[in-house]
């Protein structure tokens, strides 16, 4: 007689009350750390060329490389255009990635969802 | 990894982006076995995590950096197709907004970080995840090495691509060996985070893990000397 651990992960039909609330809290705690690296960790990050950049440039894999259609961006090389200082431009540049892909990310995962809730309305 | 535009010629580019529009298609439809409408947001903590991580390039050699890819990361925490979903935001986001990464080489980039990464670290995830015991231990060992091993595998991809599709003539074998050398080092930075990250919401909310969802009900099951010598 073995203890029945093996059971199929059951979908949380009904949670328990008060496990909506921690999980809003663990959200909020979550994104103020993605906000303080983002926005302030991220100065401290190293400007060396990322891996492929190196061997782009050491072997020349750049040859024919261009300008991002977005390259004149506001937000573009992870600046805020007008904003001077190199610290605040830079972090409010994470700030807004931050905000913009939480929200983008969040809405493409609801929008999956819909069509479940439509074929199986919530009891 | 981010690949500018110009690295790659069109028609290598175009496959890439309609390859990169499937993964994506058929990612959405299995996100729904992942989510429900609360999980919703958790999906916009991982990519938003993620984006934040990217931004953090580490050394790894001589006059070099890395950073996170995080595929790995995002499947274990929300569930494979999720996160493919999560790291292709994340990277839309980046070639739109940021100027990260071209906007033609779009697919390029969607292909090698993110569906390389979630397949090779899912992948080596539940393999490890397997063979191990059913312990939260097991959930980061699996992790870390599906993690370590998603790196390299993205650079040996991108070096594919290249072979197929580069537009300077430069030998594949120098490509590869540059690419996954520093790659390899690269992981290890990538298992780090994806290790600490992993286990931090284990030890706050394993319940919010997906990887560790198998362990879910162990806390109820009751063992005796008897059923505990038989499981």
């Amino acid at each position: 007689m073995s203890a029945p651990v093996d059971t199929v992960d059951p979908r949380p039909e009904a949670p328990p009350a008060g496990r909506s609330k921690r999980t809003a809290g663990f959200l909020l705690a979550g994104l103020l750390v993605a906000l303080v690296l983002a926005g302030g960790v991220s100065h401290y990050a190293s400007s060396e060329p990322d891996g492929l950049n190196k061997v782009a440039i050491d072997k020349g894999l750049d040859q024919h490389e261009k300008d991002s259609a977005t390259a004149g961006s506001p937000l573009a090389d992870y600046g805020v255009e007008g904003v001077e200082s190199e610290r605040l431009s830079g972090g409010l540049a994470g700030v807004i990635g931050v905000v913009v892909t939480f929200t983008l990310a969040g809405g493409v995962a609801y929008v999956a969802t819909a069509r479940r809730r439509r074929a199986a309305p919530p009891r | 990894m981010h690949v500018p535009d110009g690295y790659l010629d069109g028609p290598t580019s175009l496959a890439c982006a309609a390859v990169a529009a499937a993964g994506v298609a058929v990612s959405l439809r299995g996100s729904r076995r992942e989510l429900d409408e609360r999980s919703a947001p958790l999906a916009g903590l991982v990519a938003a995590f993620i984006f934040a991580v990217q931004m953090l390039n580490f050394p790894v050699a001589a006059g070099t950096s890395g950073h996170l890819l995080g595929g790995t990361l995002a499947a274990v925490l929300i569930g494979p197709w999720t996160g493919v979903l999560c790291v292709s935001v994340v990277l839309i986001v980046q070639a739109l907004f940021f100027a990260d990464g071209g906007v033609s080489a779009l697919g390029v980039n969607v292909v090698n970080m993110s569906l390389v990464t979630v397949v090779v670290g899912w992948g080596v995830f539940a393999l490890v995840r397997a063979v191990l015991p059913r312990t939260r231990g097991s959930v980061v060992v699996g992790s870390v090495l599906g993690a370590a091993l998603s790196v390299p595998a993205a650079a040996v991809v991108f070096t594919g691509l290249y072979a197929v599709g580069g537009t300077a003539d430069i030998s594949t074998g120098t490509v590869l060996a540059q690419m996954v050398g520093l790659h390899v080092l690269i992981g290890l930075g990538e298992a780090l985070i994806t290790g600490l990250t992993v286990s931090s919401v284990l030890a706050t909310r394993p319940d919010l893990v997906h990887g560790a969802r198998h362990l879910a009900g162990r806390t109820l099951d009751i063992r005796t000397p008897e059923t505990a010598l038989a499981a």
